[in-house]
């Protein structure tokens, strides 16, 4: 938790905008999170531990095999994407006739795993890229060159899923079965291959994001946890599986939580955002989730 | 007087004969430990076993445990009375979480992450008032200068083993209780279709909501003796979503439906973590947790009704379809 959004300065725009960047990559997860959803209709709860992976992965490429950052970045990218395709095989293509609770709950595990085997596997020391980034100053504002990279970063990658799912055979394919899940194995899409593509495609987000993280935090076994929850908030009151609404929400609760931050600690920014959420569901539990079935 | 209320008796005689005869430590310590995560993943699985998974009970654990314990250090209350103090804030908040989630027909996957998001948050809450509650370092409640009952806080095993084993007996009359209750009926007919229980006239949102406070209670109450008996806590280890997932696992590898279940899953973990550390020493940190995860996703995986609920239905289930297969 220690760096996480610690330098903030008393000036109200300039969390605004901090609040701006950080809801890009809020929403990047938010996305990965809801691509999965929409499609395999499971939420995969390990979700930010793919990322706490992805942080480590570019923490060795970068620290120990001496990769420069750009040259690192995709291949961290590829592990993710790879494994969150080997979770899909693994754990969820087993379970897919069980009830939908047994596969969130054996994701549940998968979080376990991967917390436990990044522990085991890398101590729980705070680790970092020791890349540091020169700051913008604007005015009397102060922001960091990573986070502007990152806000920049995680929109191309929003936008270049958007053009994968619009304009290529399998985005397509994707879009429909999200649609219609029986349908479209009669239509000859092999419903498989477009699991596996998608778990994929999910995991390859959560790399991105682990890119884009790994310049603003310290990586440690649990610093999923730090945004793992309140992506989760972001996707339900966005809609599961709703891409529109979670972009939005992730804005919104960026800033809360930005926001929250500049006038408290940042746990306190936390907590606003899930009692927001909580008033949220009173005031507009229809508006708020169009994709309920 | 049948075969059934007899062993029951003996068992339960068995069990409070126990501490007098056999007085090893280490082994009652383990016992006692036992009991009081029993009592917790019973909890858990009142309101799991009809389909409401909750991953905010870290949450209410924590509550437990965090509210009793600073209640008695920075206002001298006696955890006699912050227990109850410590209980009814669990059940606000759960509440406070559920009743919107109930009321709004936040179902299955929605309900699971806006509990998780709970747990979370209690955690979160927890560190940021590290003014008051020691924030990740943990708490310790302080040691009484008078009445060893009025603070609740014994040095002796023996004592903790019979509470600890009381609260457990309760835990599963408790269970008992809503097994044989028109809740039960009213709650399976939920978890199958909740639009058509509605229209056969029960009330979804009161009854989830009553089995939910009595769940959060008990996790509660769990949280605070597990403070008082440890005089150590931190937010790892009664908050947060990974006691929520630990939980969940023992409750599984036990068994949702029996009420036996959770009891035999907390013996599984609680032996493992034990042999792991002791294989381990040292080294333990994260293998134990690597092997619930693992051990999870297999059961959830191979064995969904859990270790006990499976033997029980082969026990069951034999005699029964024999005459059916001629």
């Amino acid at each position: 938790m220690q760096g996480f959004l610690d330098i903030f300065d008393i000036y109200l725009l300039e969390a605004v905008v901090n609040g701006i960047l950080l809801g890009g990559v809020l929403a990047l997860l938010a996305l990965g999170l809801n691509l999965i959803f929409g499609v395999i209709d499971v939420t995969w709860i390990c979700y930010a531990e793919l990322v706490m992976i992805g942080m480590y992965g570019m923490y060795y490429l970068v620290q120990f095999y001496g990769l420069p950052y750009w040259a690192a970045a995709p291949l961290t990218i590829l592990l993710v994407a790879l494994l969150g395709a080997a979770l899909h095989y693994i754990v969820i293509a087993p379970l897919l006739t069980a009830p939908p609770i047994n596969q969130l709950l054996a994701t549940g595990g998968v979080l376990f795993i991967l917390q436990s085997f990044a522990t085991v596997a890398f101590g729980i020391d705070f680790r970092n890229l020791g890349i540091r980034l020169p700051v913008l100053a604007l005015g009397e504002m102060h922001f960091s060159y990573s986070r502007l990279l990152s806000f920049a970063a995680a929109l191309i990658g929003m936008v270049s899923v958007y053009f994968f799912m619009t304009r290529t055979y399998t985005g397509t394919a994707i879009r429909a079965i999200s649609q219609d899940r029986q349908i479209m194995s009669l239509m000859g899409v092999d419903t498989k291959r477009i699991y596996l593509v998608t778990s994929a495609l999910g995991g390859a987000l959560a790399g991105l994001a682990a890119c884009l993280l790994v310049l603003q935090y310290d990586v440690h076994p649990f610093v999923g946890l730090s945004f793992g929850p309140i992506t989760f908030l972001i996707c339900v009151l966005g809609g599961l599986g709703n891409f529109v609404g979670g972009f939005i929400a992730a804005f919104v609760f960026a800033e809360i939580i930005s926001l929250g931050g500049l006038f408290s600690d940042l746990e306190w920014g936390y907590v606003l955002a899930f009692a927001f959420f909580i008033v949220m569901m009173f005031i507009r539990p229809a508006g708020l989730f169009a994709r309920r079935s | 007087m049948n075969a059934r209320t007899i062993a029951w008796a003996v068992g339960l005689a068995a069990l409070i004969a126990l501490p007098f005869v056999y007085r090893d430590p280490y082994h009652l310590h383990i016992l006692v430990l036992i009991l009081i995560w029993s009592f917790a993943y019973t909890s858990w699985s009142i309101m799991g076993r009809f389909g409401l998974v909750s991953l905010g009970h870290g949450g209410f654990m924590g509550v437990g445990a965090y509210v009793t314990a600073l209640l008695w250090n920075h206002l001298g209350v006696s955890p006699w009375i912050g227990i109850p103090l410590s209980m009814v804030a669990a059940g606000v908040l759960a509440v406070i979480v559920a009743y919107p989630c109930f009321r709004f027909r936040i179902t299955g996957h929605y309900f699971v992450l806006v509990t998780l998001a709970l747990s979370g948050i209690v955690l979160q809450v927890i560190t940021a008032t590290r003014d008051y509650t020691g924030g990740s370092l943990g708490y310790t409640p302080n040691r009484t200068k008078g009445s060893q009952l009025l603070a609740l806080q014994f040095d002796d095993k023996t004592t903790w083993y019979l509470i600890a084993l009381f609260v457990w007996v309760v835990g599963l009359l408790i269970w008992q209780w809503v097994d044989r209750s028109m809740s039960r009926y009213a709650m399976e007919a939920i978890s199958d279709d909740e639009d058509a229980a509605a229209a056969a006239g029960v009330n979804v949102t009161f009854e989830k909501l009553k089995i939910t406070i009595i769940s959060a209670l008990m996790t509660a109450l769990a949280g605070a003796l597990y403070c008082q008996y440890q005089m150590f806590i931190s937010p790892d280890t009664v908050s947060g979503i990974a006691v929520s997932l630990q939980m969940v696992f023992a409750v599984i590898v036990g068994g949702v439906y029996v009420s036996f279940g959770p009891t035999v899953g907390a013996i599984i973990t609680i032996l493992l973590a034990e042999f792991l550390r002791i294989w381990f020493g040292t080294k333990a940190v994260g293998w134990d947790n690597l092997v619930y995860g693992v051990l999870l996703v297999l059961f959830i995986i191979f064995l969904p009704k859990g270790i006990l609920g499976s033997v029980m239905d082969r026990f069951k289930t034999q005699p029964k379809k024999k005459p059916v297969a001629s």
